[in-house]
């Protein structure tokens, strides 16, 4: 088998309707795994929207996935930010926890170590927001199952490149 | 100038030499109709199933090189058209289909015939539109036929809701040349052409391989194409798709390709060290089992859609643009490099392929009782020679009998459903084509399983009253399907008997169409003669022997140089892994 890699695009799109409905629908017609996928628009003047969708596959499947979404027509640009040297990603985090006492202490210990910021309580409850990447996200998850976690809500990932270099001239 | 939305579709496509519409009328499409009726610039072609009107401008458009457009009403109309639009994406045939729709604000209410037409047809469509607002409506319309017709062409649906079609705008003549965020692409990079003939020019037993890409390109590219290979000297290999833009005459052209093309054209594509591929897809119908495909060639692929660059095939140099442009770029440079072909290794490759030619891998035992469905088609290849004839199929082993038997010596001379396999999409395709061509021989080649799919075309023909010729092969059976289940089910041929089958020769004269029937080999020619020359339409009904099966053939899961030449070889019609890849 060739290597699986997870890769990360940034996919610029025409703001009309339904053309997430057409991203979307490429990945389950053409049987691609999406491991994240956000979208907002990013530029109101020139109607633009930035996807930016998280996949796993061989190098063949990568490449399928750049030029099957480089097809849809209101699609504007691909960019596959592995192949495009270093980039940031972030996704944002919302955690719920259900704790009274030791418990209760402890969680919020747990989120200062992570820098999780508080930003609704109760007698009896956190809601707790965290930025990261996937892998602290789900590092914070995992600690905060014992402490009473009742319920999980994340953005996906978005992502950027690193340096000076814009994806659409401005 | 002040016009309704229904003028302005049909001034846009009056503006953009659109001749005929296929269509069906219903509620959600009637202001449109009422301004076809006050114009006599579009012809409006009646069909009596949306499907069959999909179809119909496929033909039209497959023998033209224009732009097929249907107009079909909201809900079931749209539905309708599903299995036509989707046949037209996998074949990339450029249609523009209109639908009608429920008013705007009755959308997403149930409303009586309405469905999401624009969600339906997202993924059988190369792109689709919801015109909401009239003053879309003519830049949506431009647009939807230039996104058909350029790049890799493909069908696109216009959803039009009632209220459109009825407000009132300024039309303003709107062109579309370009857009924003869809480029197709044109030309390749230069670089890739210089390498592509280093290697092509080192090549031993080089092979091309083109599809329906070429035919797409339009006519220049299939004359183009004609010259490089005559000027190569080398062999090529055409796909079901790509019938026509070489000649069946030129003297390079090993026969068709895959599953059921000829021996020399598998064995060479299996033993080639280079291979060009120009406008094809290596569909798994081409290729056979993958990891044997021709394992020690260097591929070069033509292509104007980069998915289809390393979709199933890795490739050596892609070449990314319309054929017609790629060919004549590389033309250009094979004439000015100083190196040529070794032509002693190109000999001694002819003479390996014409050791495989000897084998004579189409012929067929004959028979004086009963009429065998090859010689049939042999005798109608023979009477259509010189004619200028255009030929639809339907889909089956009559569609392979025809691929194999027929000659084609232009291109858009052959229309055949190739990805989708669409039972249904003969007949209707040879009314578009005889549309488009009106004094031109048109055949189908049908199977009478895949007739009855949408013989009710039968009264479209009959009110155009125009000569198209459909020849039934008539053997009683689904016969792939019965093929498929002699050779991987153990001979049990669950519900592949066609039963109940109509008297053709009645049903034809019931519509006021002449029918005939042949049952006897000796009445073959005679028969053949008497339908091209009646100037009506006919419905000929051959009665074939029952049982034929579809030779030589790759066998399920083997590669290219494994083919099973007829029912004495004693090949097994699958390997071990290969029901599973079929």
């Amino acid at each position: 088998m060739a290597d699986i890699n997870t890769h990360t695009f940034s996919v610029i799109v025409d703001n009309k309707s339904g053309v997430l409905a057409r991203v979307v629908g490429m990945f389950s017609a053409r049987g691609y795994n999406i491991e994240s996928l956000t979208v907002a628009e990013v530029d109101e003047d020139r109607n633009l929207s930035r996807v930016t969708v998280m996949v796993t596959g061989t190098t063949m499947v990568i490449e399928q996935i750049k030029a099957q979404l480089e097809r849809i027509v209101p699609v504007r640009k691909v960019v596959d930010l592995n192949n495009e040297g270093a980039f940031v990603n972030r996704e944002l985090l919302l955690v719920k926890v259900k704790a009274k006492g030791e418990r209760r202490v402890e969680s919020l210990r747990v989120a200062d170590i992570f820098r999780a910021r508080v930003i609704d309580s109760s007698n009896q409850s956190f809601v707790f927001e965290l930025t990261g990447s996937a892998d602290k996200l789900d590092a914070f998850i995992k600690l905060m199952q014992p402490l009473g976690l009742v319920e999980v809500s994340r953005t996906g990932a978005v992502a950027i490149l690193r340096g000076e270099k814009a994806l659409l001239a401005k | 100038m002040k016009l309704s939305g229904s003028e302005i579709i049909i001034k846009t496509l009056v503006d953009l030499n659109v001749e005929v519409i296929f269509g069906y009328p219903g509620g959600a499409v009637l202001p449109i109709y009422d301004a076809i009726f006050k114009q006599n610039r579009i012809r409006h072609i009646l069909v009596r199933h949306e499907q069959a009107a999909v179809h119909m401008a496929e033909g039209y458009a497959r023998s033209t090189g224009k732009v097929g457009v249907i107009l079909v009403t909201s809900g079931p109309g749209a539905t309708n058209a599903v299995t036509g639009l989707t046949d037209a994406l996998m074949d990339s045939i450029p249609l523009l289909c209109l639908t009608g729709q429920v008013p705007t604000h009755l959308i997403g209410t149930d409303a009586f015939q309405e469905a999401d037409t624009v969600g339906i047809t997202a993924s059988c469509t190369k792109h689709n539109y919801l015109v909401k607002d009239i003053n879309d409506l003519e830049s949506t319309v431009a647009e939807g036929f230039y996104v058909a017709k350029s790049g890799r062409p493909g069908p696109v649906v216009i959803d039009l809701p009632k209220d459109v079609q009825n407000s009132i705008t300024t039309f303003k003549g709107i062109k579309v040349k370009s857009m924003t965020s869809y480029k197709p692409v044109k030309k390749a990079n230069f670089t890739n052409v210089k390498q592509a003939i280093d290697i092509l020019l080192k090549a031993k037993k080089p092979i091309i391989y083109s599809g329906g890409g070429v035919i797409n390109s339009g006519v220049k590219a299939s004359s183009l194409l004609t010259k490089f290979v005559n000027y190569l000297g080398i062999p090529i290999t055409q796909t079901l798709m790509g019938l026509g833009a070489v000649s069946a005459e030129n003297k390079n052209f090993l026969g068709m390709l895959g599953m059921h093309g000829t021996y020399e054209a598998n064995m060479a594509m299996h033993d080639c060290d280079v291979m060009l591929c120009v406008g094809a897809r290596f569909d798994d119908r081409i290729t056979g089992n993958l990891k044997y495909f021709s394992p020690n060639s260097k591929k070069i692929h033509i292509d104007i859609d980069p998915s289809s660059i390393n979709k199933n095939v890795k490739i050596d140099i892609a070449l990314l643009g319309d054929c017609y442009y790629v060919l004549d770029m590389l033309f250009k440079e094979l004439r000015q490099n100083k190196n040529k072909l070794d032509s002693k290794s190109i000999n001694k490759w002819w003479n390996t392929i014409n050791k495989w030619k000897k084998i004579d891998c189409l012929s067929f035992k004959d028979s004086n009782e009963i009429i065998k469905p090859q010689k049939a088609l042999t005798v109608l290849n023979d009477a259509l020679k010189g004619k200028d004839a255009f030929i639809t199929t339907e889909v089956g082993q009559h569609q392979m009998w025809a691929a194999q038997y027929l000659d084609f010596y232009k291109p858009n001379r052959w229309m055949t459903s190739g990805g989708l396999g669409t039972m249904g999409y003969g007949f209707p395709a040879a009314i578009g084509v005889q549309v488009a061509h009106p004094n031109k021989p048109v055949v189908c080649v049908a199977g009478e399983a895949s007739f009855l799919m949408n013989m009710q075309e039968l009264s479209s023909l009959r009110q155009l009253n125009i000569p198209v010729k459909i020849f039934i092969l008539n053997n009683e059976y689904m016969g792939m399907v019965r093929q498929w289940q002699e050779f991987f089910h153990g001979g049990r041929y669950a519900e592949s008997y066609t039963d109940s089958l109509p008297d053709f020769i009645s049903l034809a004269e019931s519509f006021g169409i002449k029918g005939m029937r042949v049952t006897d080999p000796k009445e073959l020619k005679k028969s053949i003669k008497e339908m091209l020359d009646h100037k009506g339409p006919v419905l000929m009904d051959v009665c074939v022997a029952k049982m034929e099966n579809v030779f030589p053939m790759i066998p399920a899961g083997a590669a290219h140089n494994e083919m099973k030449l007829s029912d004495k070889d004693d090949k097994e019609t699958q390997t071990a892994e290969g029901l599973a890849l079929l």
